[in-house]
């Protein structure tokens, strides 16, 4: 006599269907998701860290200049004497020069590739073609600029000086690598961040409201500046504040077009510096700890300035995608 | 009847023509410096090319007649690159399958994400400061390991939230049928939504090695360069990028052509990188 088996508990999980492999088993699924979430915490402590680890080697130049670091201009590496404020000068001049020339450029590049002014099959891959811009590495587009794009630009910086030399912005003689030349490398850089966000902004605008102006006898082009542009603004606005925040922290492109100053010149035709080119021209060979706190303190400054840019950058793209 | 169809004033029509000059000019100009660059990069560095690039060191300064090339920066990028995607890929992976499968909407989720999004905000310079603050000046001294460090820093947050859109994709019936076959999260997750997120994972990581190769700012004072091949992670190592940075600053033409035949090198590597990426999505993502 045969002993029938029961479907009990203990017979059914003995046919287990899944398949036993040991060490997915021994993990289980709460040291699974024990490990997930150490990885999620070492992540999200890294910026923590960088703040903090970067504030302890600032200390002693925080200590010993406290905030007038910021205005003040002379940096010398032998009397351990640092001030900020050419580089910090520096920082914002070029990237407002570059925010001035990429802002035209990238709207008009959200323009002729979202609205109906080119077909479909055209806007692609133009749109491809500038976001590829921002794959090429900065340090190619920096050895572009110090050998292809200055040598280029040189009749026009001459142009600015020769006939504009009695505005302050042009007049001293251009040699070459200067402030305008970074502005104009960033701008380069930036335009395809402009581009594709206010692009994506453009798309996300009901297709009704432009119907609306043309119902009412709008040209295709009077539609595009009195109800697109408006609509888009706070995202134009937030692109181009996100391009800031990158042009803000860009290195190497900046660093071998700038030339290099220390001191601040109002002539944009005159070599300049910025915090990341200072930070990537001394960094290799500082020794004494108030220059290394130097530059740090300078690293902290500008890790806070990218962050609130691109937290104002955040805030209005997010805003204008809810409306949309 | 002709009020209808009236002709568009002719103020109306030269302003809608010169708006479309306008615009097409400016795209003009975002589209120039692309086409130039790759023309520079081509016709400067294509004919500098020659099998001593691969395998030689570089020839001190101003040496003539004697092979030259950046074979050691060509060993640098890859063993550093190796190095970020070491760290990288699997902490980013896990920190983006925390956030999709388990963490989800909760405030520890939502803080961690824009945490991660502050990271990718983050001036590669300064994540270069950052690997110097914690790995140059304990250790006393430029390493490969800091570099690689550095990129490491550069690559995880690309890859988890790019990683984390990959999960998206996952349809929840998949997750739901896994359960109901008696599968825990565990086995769910590593069984089924990771190989269904595969290739989207994949692409994410390839792009970022593309984009940690690319990088020069991380390294210049991290992993510093070197004119030799390289003797172990923990001394300083060349690399493309620096290579590139230096020799362009340099005086010598010799020097200046070989950062142009560098500039071919890398452009390729992350071109090639590109593509291999969007292949992959192609190839794999296609429902079977």
């Amino acid at each position: 006599m045969t002993e029938v088996l029961e479907p009990t508990r203990s017979n059914l999980s003995k046919r287990s269907p899944v398949p036993k492999e040991s060490w997915i088993s021994q993990l289980g699924d709460g040291g699974f998701r024990g490990i997930t979430f150490l990885a999620a915490l070492l992540t999200a402590s890294i910026p923590f860290w960088m703040c903090v680890g970067i504030f302890k080697d600032a200390y002693p130049a925080i200590a010993k200049f406290g905030l007038a670091f910021i205005w003040t201009q002379e940096w010398d590496i032998d009397k351990t004497l640092f001030g900020a404020l050419p580089y910090i000068y520096g920082t914002l001049v070029s990237s407002a020069i570059a925010l001035i020339l990429a802002l035209p450029i990238g709207v008009a590049v959200a323009i002729i590739t979202s609205e109906r002014v080119l077909p479909e099959r055209l806007q692609i891959p133009i749109a491809f073609l500038v976001e590829l811009i921002a794959a090429i590495p900065s340090v190619i587009v920096g050895l572009w600029g110090r050998f292809i794009l200055i040598p280029a630009l040189q009749p026009f910086q001459d142009f600015l000086y020769s006939h504009f030399k009695w505005l302050p912005l042009f007049n001293t003689q251009p040699i070459g690598p200067s402030m305008l030349m970074a502005g104009v490398v960033l701008a380069i850089m930036i335009v395809p961040t402009i581009a594709a966000i206010s692009r994506d902004v453009f798309l996300a605008i009901s297709q009704d409201l432009r119907n609306g102006a043309f119902a009412l006898g709008a040209t295709q082009w009077e539609s595009i500046l009195f109800i697109t542009l408006p609509t888009a603004a706070s995202g134009i606005f937030g692109s181009a504040s996100l391009a800031l925040g990158r042009a803000l922290g860009e290195t190497m492109a900046v660093t071998m077009v700038i030339g290099t100053a220390n001191d601040i010149s109002v002539s944009l035709l005159n070599p300049g510096n910025t915090i990341p080119a200072l930070l990537a021209n001394q960094f290799g060979e500082a020794s004494d700890p108030l220059h290394i706190g130097a530059l740090m303190y300078l690293a902290l400054l500008l890790f806070l300035v990218t962050l609130a840019v691109n937290a104002l950058a955040a805030v209005l793209v997010r805003a204008l995608t809810r409306n949309a | 009847m002709s009020d209808l169809f009236a002709p568009l004033p002719i103020t109306k029509k030269l302003f809608n023509h010169a708006m479309n000059v306008t615009a097409f000019t400016l795209s003009a100009l975002a589209l120039i410096p692309l086409l130039a660059m790759l023309w520079a990069i081509v016709s400067r560095g294509v004919p500098h090319i020659t099998g001593d690039v691969f395998s030689q060191l570089p020839a001190p300064a101003g040496m003539k007649d004697i092979p030259s090339g950046f074979g050691n920066a060509i060993q640098g990028t890859l063993v550093m690159v190796a190095i970020a995607a070491a760290f990288s890929l699997p902490i980013g992976i896990l920190t983006a399958i925390y956030l999709n499968e388990f963490g989800k909407q909760s405030r520890f989720a939502k803080t961690v994400r824009m945490l991660v999004t502050i990271l990718s905000a983050a001036p590669s310079i300064v994540v270069g400061v950052f690997a110097y603050s914690i790995i140059v000046i304990p250790l006393k001294g430029f390493s490969a390991l800091a570099g690689g460090f550095a990129l490491s820093v550069i690559m995880l947050p690309i890859v988890t939230l790019a990683t984390e859109e990959a999960l998206k994709l996952v349809p929840n019936s998949q997750r739901l049928a896994s359960a109901a076959l008696g599968a825990g999260y565990a086995r769910t997750t590593l069984r089924v939504v990771l190989a269904r997120a595969f290739p989207g994972i994949l692409t994410s990581s390839l792009l970022a090695i593309a984009r940690a190769a690319g990088e020069t700012a991380p390294l210049i004072f991290t992993a510093l360069f070197s004119q030799n091949w390289l003797e172990g992670l923990m001394s300083p190592s060349a690399s493309l990028a620096v290579l590139i940075f230096n020799f362009a600053m340099s005086p010598f033409p010799d020097q200046n052509n070989l950062a142009w035949a560098a500039a071919v090198m890398l452009v390729g590597i992350v071109v090639f990188t590109n593509l291999l990426a969007r292949w992959v999505t192609r190839t794999r993502l296609k429902p079977s």
